[in-house]
């Protein structure tokens, strides 16, 4: 079954993924206009994104553990989906500064300094910045390959800031986003490289 | 820390409203609230709000927090519904003349309901404007009978957990929701016990069927759907206080100027505005400067926040 799954995997184009994943943020952004959101647009716009982005991002670290645990090799669709992921984390970003703060710069920088579920969400958002821009065959060629991967394992750390702003986001402990964290967490530690346990120890 | 049940009530079994009372009260209370009595409909609205528009009854009842319901503001829309708040009691207990478990019926005169206009501001920087329909919190407890001891009223919300999920577990709140003011805030008159909107009984998912309204502290001071009201000597516990000390303080009052460490309180966002809207600035005391400055004064606000 898995064989079957590589094989209709490796079908799907990558040019699929840009087509289709701006379509979640058109349609919030025409539901917004359209006032089918509730009472307060701006802020399911904002949550909605930033969900989205978190999603991905834990799509794409999915990805490895599935095929050394599942044989399921979707490295084809990794990187498409992680230029989605920080688009929608950008989006996230516009939809604070442009629709809920309002260019409102002073208040913004010292929102971003103080509290620490803003400061937390955009050392994320900063640390995926140079990945998204050396997502392209170039960066890999001019980097070398082993350059390229080791500046990549910063989506770690991203992802795990990402999941903790979403924790912090809401007032209490909420189940939700605890789930995300816990999920995160988990594809984390698959990345552990265990030492080989020691019995010499008394 | 001092919970408020631990206070000697000085009730005994005469403060109990008898059977056949109770049951008389509930069908004045059904017929009341199907003419609209009971909400005050009747009553020529006073603008407390510098004549912005109210928001609408959409606005009000689908955007709300009420945690009992669940942690989204789309969740007490959703199943405030199942809460039953006919029959609806107050206990009083604490240094009052009058302790005793009063329907609300004697304790709120359906005459005196008047219908206020008030802004609303939460803490976490959106407002709204409410037009109000209640009792000057300083009436009811005149005719409970404050003591000369007390220094504070505490308030409590219901404990239901088969009509309010959120109280089933999950969050990490401590049930009953408490608040409280310092009497000169609850004797102020702008301090309303609200009982409908637009001229009919609150909305379930608003805090049905009784609540306060304070309207130049944070939404989370105007405590719903209220079944307990102590008078005490010392500052209450109050719920979002417990929870987080650093963020939420006794006072609450609106303040552009006291950053809260989760929201800025510069600015605020109108509900109903729109996608595209400018956010306001936020007022002092949410706007009632004139009428509660005087209660604070000497007092350092960004101390007592």
């Amino acid at each position: 079954m898995v064989d079957g799954l590589n094989r209709a995997a490796r079908k799907v184009p990558n040019w699929l993924f840009y087509v289709l994943g701006p379509l979640p943020a058109m349609w919030l952004l025409w539901q917004g206009i359209q006032g089918g959101l509730g009472v307060d647009p701006v802020k399911v716009i904002e949550h909605e994104l930033g969900l989205i982005a978190l999603q991905l991002l834990i799509a794409g670290l999915a990805i490895t553990p599935l095929r050394r645990f599942a044989g399921l090799n979707l490295i084809k669709w990794r990187r498409p989906i992680g230029v989605l992921a920080f688009s929608y984390v950008a989006l996230h970003l516009a939809t604070w500064v442009l629709l809920d703060m309002q260019l409102y710069w002073e208040q913004m920088l010292k929102d971003i300094a103080k509290r620490p579920y803003i400061t937390i969400g955009m050392v994320a958002f900063v640390l995926l910045v140079p990945l998204a821009w050396t997502s392209n065959n170039r960066s890999v060629r001019s980097m070398g390959a082993a350059a390229w991967s080791k500046l990549h394992r910063l989506v770690y750390p991203a992802v795990l800031l990402g999941a903790v702003h979403f924790v912090m986001v809401q007032k209490v402990w909420e189940a939700e986003s605890l789930l995300y964290l816990a999920l995160t967490v988990g594809l984390l530690a698959t990345r552990i490289k265990l030492p080989r346990r020691d019995t010499a120890r008394a | 820390m001092r919970r408020t049940t631990d206070l000697n009530t000085g009730l005994t079994h005469a403060d109990i409203t008898p059977r056949s009372v109770f049951l008389n009260r509930r069908s004045f209370m059904a017929s009341a609230a199907a003419a609209g009595i009971f909400a005050g409909s009747q009553a020529t609205a006073r603008d407390f709000a510098g004549g912005e528009t109210p928001n609408t009854l959409e606005e009000i009842t689908s955007y709300n927090n009420f945690y009992e319901f669940g942690f989204d503001k789309g969740d007490p829309a959703k199943y405030a519904h199942a809460l039953t708040t006919d029959p609806w009691s107050i206990t009083v207990d604490g240094l009052v003349d009058n302790p005793g478990t009063y329907d609300i019926a004697d304790l709120v005169d359906a005459a005196e309901i008047e219908e206020r206009i008030y802004r609303f501001r939460c803490v976490e920087a959106w407002s709204m404007v409410i037009p109000w329909n209640g009792i000057e919190l300083n009436k009811v407890l005149a005719k409970l009978g404050v003591q000369p001891g007390a220094k504070y009223v505490a308030f409590e919300t219901l404990v239901r957990p088969s009509e309010m999920p959120a109280q089933r577990g999950g969050g990490n709140i401590e049930w009953p929701y408490r608040e409280g003011l310092r009497l000169d805030e609850a004797m102020h008159p702008l301090t309303l016990l609200a009982t409908g909107i637009y001229g009919a009984p609150m909305p379930k998912q608003n805090g049905a069927p009784i609540r306060l309204v304070v309207p130049w502290k944070y939404g989370f001071k105007s405590i719903k759907s209220i079944v307990r009201i102590s008078l005490v000597d010392q500052e209450p516990p109050t719920t979002w206080n417990m929870l987080q000390p650093r963020e939420y303080g006794f006072y609450s009052n609106v303040n552009p100027e006291v950053d809260h460490p989760r929201w800025s309180q510069a600015t605020e966002r109108r509900i109903g505005d729109g996608l595209f809207a400018r956010r306001r600035e936020t007022l002092m005391f949410n706007g009632y400067a004139d009428q509660v400055a005087s209660l604070y004064d000497g007092m350092d606000l960004t101390e007592f926040y």
